[in-house]
Formats: C-alpha cells, structure tokens, sequence
C-alpha cells in the first residue's frame, strides 16, 4: 500500500519545515530508514529517512518550499503499484498554480468525500475535518489528526475524538516522536533525556493568565505595608471562639475581611472601578476573599461584609471555600466583588504583595501572625503582629489615601472590640 | 432585598437621578399627564411638574434635537421615543448630530443624553414590531444598552444618566413585568461590562434583552436533562464588552448567540464574527445563530410566534450545538 510521507514534527514546538534537497529522485528505489531528503527548522538543518521502502512514487513539494507540519509531501510505493498523486497541499503554493498540461484527462484526484460518522481514517493526504480546538489539542500532544476517527458532525474530529485517542493510548506505549532525528549507527540503550512535557493549560489558568496580565499592564500598582498589632485581636478571638463553642470558629481571616470591610466605607476611592471616561463607585462592599484551589486560585465573594457580624461573615465564607474547592460555586459567589483579601498566612508567610483584582482599586494581602521582639514602654517584649501590604491602582487613588486606610483598618483590628458593636 | 418590575426600576432609577440632579429632566409623547404609554413615567409628572417632565407634540425628529440641544447647554435630558420603531424619524438627529457632536468638535462638546426606547412586539404588526438595535450599535459616538433584568435596568440607566455621552437605553415591552430583586440605595451597572448570568461548563450563550430571560428559563430546562449552559449577558451593545464571552469559551468550547434580531448582519453576527477572531483555537464547534425568521414581522398572533425565538428554540439550538 502507498504511504504518504508528510512533513515530520521534529521537535514541540515545531509547526513548519522547510524542503531542503530531495536525496532521492522520482522513480528511484527508497528503503525505509534511509535518507530522503533535508529539511530545514527553524533550529537545525536535519536529514529525513524514508518512513517506508518501496519506490519513491512522487514528490509533492518542491525544494525551498516551506509547508506546515502534516502536509503531505512525498509518495513510496511498491513498483508496479498505481499511484494517484493526490491533490498537492493546498498550502504550499502561493500564486498560479504551475500548468499541468494533461492532454488526456486523468481521474481527477480523489475528492475527499466526506467520511461517513465514525471512519477510522480519511484518505491519507486529504485533508482532515477536525475542530479548531482539536487540531490545537492534537498539535500539543503531538499526534496526526488522521489517526483520529471523528465522530462530529460530518465526521469532524472533535475535542472528545482527540480525548478518547489520548486516553486509550496507555501511558507505557508512549508514542515515539513522530520523527526521529536519525541516529546513524543503532545505538543500543539510548540514554533517556527527560524531554520536556506539554502541559495542557486549563480554562481557569488560562483566565488567570489573562486577568493578571491585563491587571499589571493596565493598572499601575503601588503598594504600602504596615504591621499590625495583634495581640488584643488574636486574645479576643480566642474568647470568641470560646463562647461561640459549637456554633463556630472565627478565624484570623474573617476579622481581617471584617476590619477591611468597616475601614472601606470611609474610602470610596478603594472601591471604586477606574474605566475610560469616569470612575465607577461601588457602594455595596463585597469582598473578595481569594482560595487556593488545585488548580489554581479563584476568589470568593462575601456580600456586604461591612454589615455583618464576624459569626455571619466566618460562617458564609466557611461555604463559599467549601463551595470552591468542591466545584460547586454559584454566580453570586463569585461576582461582584469590589476589594479582595489574599491571605497567606497559613503558610507562615511573612509578607507578600499581591496583584490587583480587575476592575478592583485594590487587594490586601496578609502575613502570618508571628511572634517578634517588640519594644513596650521602653520594654523588650514578645508581641503578636501581622504585615498588610495593601497593591492600590493609582489611576483611583494615591499612597497618603491607601495609607489612612490602613490606619483606620489597623485601629479595628487594634482595638477588636470595634468589630463587635459596628 | 426589594423584588420590583423591570418598569418598577427603570421608573425608580428616573425619580432617584431627578432628585439627585436638577439637570436630569424627561420629554417625550405622553410621558407627562397620561403617565406614558407603558406606564413608565407614571406619577413622575405629578412630583416634577410639567417644567421637568414635558410632554411633546409627534415630532420625533424634533424631540430627539430639542434634547440635543439642552444636552448640549448643560441638561441631562432624557428623551423618550414612544416605541424604536418611531425612532427612524429621528435617526438623523441621533447618527448625524447625537453621535458626532464631540467628535466634530475636537470634544469641546460633550452630549449627556439618554433616549429611551420601548421595543418588543405583540400583535402591533410589521411596521411596530421590529428589532433595531444593530441600527444604533452600528454607530461610532453611541452608547447602546439594552438591560434583561431590574437590577441591570435600574443600575444602567443610571449609569446613562451620568455618562458625558449620548446613550439609547433599549426597554423590551416584554420585560417590563419581569420581577427581580433590586437593592435600595443608590447603586450603577457601568456600561460596556457584560457579566456571567449563569454558570455551567457545556456551552456557552451569549445574549441579551428579552433573550436573557428566554437564554435563562432554557437553560433552567436542560439542567434538568443533564446540560449545564453557561449565560453571558451582554447587557451593552456598543462598547461591546466580550472579554467574558472569550473566557466562557475557553472553558466550553461551544457558543451559540441567541438574539431576537434578524440574524443576517446583526449584533450576533458581530459576535460570532469576534468570537473566531479572538477564540478559534478555543472552538469545538462553529458558532451558531439563533434569530428571528427573515420575514416582515406578522400581525397573526399564530404567526407572529412562528417568527420569534423562544426558550424551546434555544434547547433544540443547544442540543444540535452539542452534537
């Protein structure tokens, strides 16, 4: 049977080759393994071996031409086999096509009929019906959409074709690149070189990727950071947390969002939105409160945390995380937020700057709690504090403005008991 | 949190932005004693006074340019065109003077003007029953709104009645009864900031108007059979926002536009047109349409439904979508 020879993919992120040299003229005796022709990437100059022996059939690409990866470019056959050259890529000329004086009319290449639901394999050569997003997906992971059977409409290969093959293929069978670099002398146990992998980006990295982006190249970020005095807060949790008993646990965190959510009122300019032609004033103060999921970071919203009491804004956000990490989030619970709080402190972090959440003015990110040498009334002692580094847009506010908020979000957390009666 | 009619708050948004402004005022055809002709205004003229709330003769033309003009000298008019079919009589006044006013001027001018329009259907016939939005998307210097629910309805036309530019704040008849829930207070939905209606993870619509709430009862009904459709309300025409749209895909895969325009060059074709621009590699699918039949829109009522989308339209576009 007649192989096609295609353009191989010698390499991750290689997506065209240019044809050097055919090593072999039209009609000549080809064994597979033996040089074919030279191609050119855009890293090396590489020969290419015959992917099957038999007799070269016909070139379907000239020299000095680039085609993408795929493209068919050469045909070997058995000698006495008939072979219909199909239908040269589409891709490779630019301009007239060259004239194929025909005095008696050939079949006409085999248009490619459309395979029926469920095909195995389209003609070798024709081109492939696959999904924009299955040919992307089949490009990373480095397989030949022709290998995959479509089962979309009209036999287009779809995400779930290129899933299914992906899946069937066990991990021991891994697929050899589709073409190796040729090794002249058979090597006997090639030292495996680690290569490095494709990593699928998933939906939500991806809108992390773009959000941040835009976040940082849109909105110029300054950032200010105080210590906060911790030892009332973290005393009056702890009786808090006593009386409330089985009805629930305050956490740092929630006093936190409470003290940021109080101090906000009186700093519009913190929730506000910069967009062209004016400044949005958010008045409901929603609060974005970040989580870390496996696959990466999402932020919840506590709906008006500033009306709240602390037992109410650690009991709702203990839902939305469990709702996060669950995947069960509902619309309202991640809309509309107009501050976020990132808080590492878990992770015994002392200090960190965060990037700002868009169209948000403004993120507080949070340290731990430690315990530090701290001088009291000329005394050295051991105190509790905690670092806040407020990033702020400065299209909507200044330094001296995130610097007020932060005094007055520190006299709430200073002196707790304002959390309780506001 | 107060449940109101998208009437209810687009009313309310009025009364709140004339008392918080001495600038904002209201003219139209029957917007004052008679109270509109879908009620809108009612009670308006009672608490305002015919100085702020004008009624005007037939004159579309000449409502449009008289707001123009207040606009232009300081007032925040908000100019009502009894229904978007009448709005043609005034479109010169809107595309040749509204929308290039501070373009012509190097921005020495700004236009803060708000024309509402009703639209929708409803055994009124072909020549009151059309869906023209595309019209006004269609022009650089606009600002094109067209809000599905009372939150969104009340926070935009807010939103409109503080822009520095001309803005057609689109009503569906339809919509008007819709109930929802509205906060008290004084709250704005920016313009050109489309939003996430529903989440799901199967396809992805995108939609706005009327639409909305049909795109959101469908979606009610596949979630019942297992398909979990994501909703993105477009909310604004122009700037059209589609950020959301191309995030939804990246993790759907699949989108279909769900309009009540006539499909051939309307705003889904915008949006189907941007979507492979800025999302191809994202695509499992071509992106499908869901429209109006082509046809002058029908008086029979049998007939008039025959020509319209509705939510069993959009399940059976969803399920040949998912094919």
């Amino acid at each position: 049977m007649a192989t096609t020879v295609t353009m191989p993919k010698m390499g991750f992120d290689m997506v065209e080759g240019k044809l050097l040299r055919w090593l072999k003229k039209v009609g000549e005796p080809v064994k597979a393994g033996e040089p074919l022709a030279e191609i050119e990437t855009e890293k090396v100059n590489i020969e290419f071996e015959a992917p099957a022996s038999g007799v070269l059939k016909a070139v379907l690409i000239e020299e000095g031409t680039t085609v993408p990866v795929g493209t068919p470019i050469a045909i070997i056959a058995a000698p006495d086999e008939p072979v219909e050259a199909p239908a040269a890529a589409p891709a490779i000329r630019e301009g007239p096509p060259p004239p194929t004086p025909a005095p008696v009319a050939p079949p006409a290449p085999p248009t490619p009929t459309p395979a029926p639901v469920g095909a195995p394999t389209p003609p070798p050569g024709g081109r492939v019906k696959a999904s924009p997003l299955a040919r992307r997906l089949a490009r990373e992971a480095g397989i030949d959409l022709r290998e995959i059977p479509g089962t979309g409409p009209g036999g287009r290969v779809v995400k779930r074709d290129v899933d299914r093959y992906l899946q069937a293929r066990t991990p021991a069978a891994a697929p050899p690149p589709p073409a190796a670099v040729p090794i002249p002398t058979p090597a006997p146990a090639p030292v495996p070189t680690p290569a490095p992998t494709a990593v699928p980006v998933s939906p939500l990295r991806q809108a992390i990727a773009r959000r941040m982006t835009a976040s940082k190249q849109t909105a110029p970020h300054f950032y200010v950071t105080v210590e906060v005095d911790m030892d009332e807060a973290m005393a009056w949790r702890a009786r808090i947390n006593e009386a409330l008993g089985e009805r629930g646990k305050v956490s740092v965190n929630d006093m936190v969002v409470k003290a940021a959510a109080l101090a906000l009122r009186e700093f519009p300019a913190l929730r506000s939105s910069y967009q062209e032609g004016g400044i949005i004033r958010h008045e409901a103060i929603h609060i974005g409160i970040a989580v870390a999921l496996e696959e990466g970071l999402i932020t919840v919203v506590l709906r008006d945390a500033d009306r709240k009491p602390l037992a109410q804004i650690a009991r709702e956000s203990k839902e939305l995380v469990e709702r996060a990490r669950s995947g069960k989030v509902r619309p309202e619970d991640i809309e509309g937020s107009v501050f976020t709080v990132s808080n590492l402190g878990m992770f015994d972090v002392e200090h960190f700057i965060a990037i700002i959440n868009p169209p948000e003015a403004a993120i507080m990110a949070v340290g731990s709690v430690r315990e530090v040498p701290v001088v009291k009334n000329g005394q050295l002692a051991i105190g509790q504090r905690m670092k806040v580094t407020v990033s702020a847009d400065h299209r909507v506010t200044d330094g001296a403005e995130v610097a007020r908020f932060l005094q007055v979000f520190r006299r709430y957390l200073e002196n707790p008991l304002l959390l309780l009666v506001e | 949190m107060p449940v109101m009619t998208i009437r209810e708050a687009i009313r309310q948004a009025l009364r709140e932005e004339m008392q918080r402004d001495r600038r904002v005022f209201i003219m139209g055809e029957d917007v004052g004693a008679y109270g509109g002709t879908y009620a809108v205004t009612r009670g308006l003229y009672e608490e305002f006074g015919e100085e702020r709330v004008r009624d005007t003769p037939i004159a579309e033309s000449a409502i449009v340019g008289v707001a123009l003009g207040a606009a232009l000298g300081g007032l925040r008019p908000v100019a009502e065109i009894m229904t978007i079919n009448f709005v043609l009589l005034a479109l010169d006044q809107i595309v040749n003077h509204a929308a290039k006013m501070s373009y012509m001027f190097g921005g020495q001018f700004k236009v803060p003007l708000v024309i509402r329009v009703p639209a929708g259907w409803g055994q009124l016939a072909a020549t009151h029953s059309q869906t023209f939005e595309v019209y006004f998307a269609y022009v650089p210097g606009l600002k094109v709104v067209y809000p599905g629910t009372p939150y969104d309805a009340k926070g935009m036309l807010k939103a409109a009645l503080r822009d520095e530019d001309p803005v057609i704040y689109i009503e569906h008849t339809a919509l008007y009864p819709v109930r929802g829930e509205v906060p008290e207070g004084d709250y704005v939905v920016p313009i050109g900031k489309s939003e996430i209606k529903r989440v799901g993870r199967d396809c992805t619509i995108v939609t706005y108007g009327r639409m909305l709430q049909a795109s959101l009862q469908a979606a009610e009904q596949l979630a019942r059979e297992g398909i979990e459709v994501e909703v993105v309300d477009l909310r604004t025409l122009r700037p059209l926002d589609m950020e959301p749209v191309y995030e939804s895909i990246a993790k759907t895969h699949r989108a279909l536009v769900v309009t009540e325009e006539w499909r051939s060059f309307g705003v889904g074709a915008e949006v189907a047109a941007r979507i492979q621009e800025h999302a191809f590699d994202e695509l499992d699918a071509p992106v499908m349409r869901l429209g109006s039949r082509e046809v002058p829109h029908p008086y029979n009522k049998h007939h008039e439904r025959a020509v319209l989308p509705w939510p069993e339209d959009v399940v059976k576009a969803v399920k040949l979508l998912l094919r």
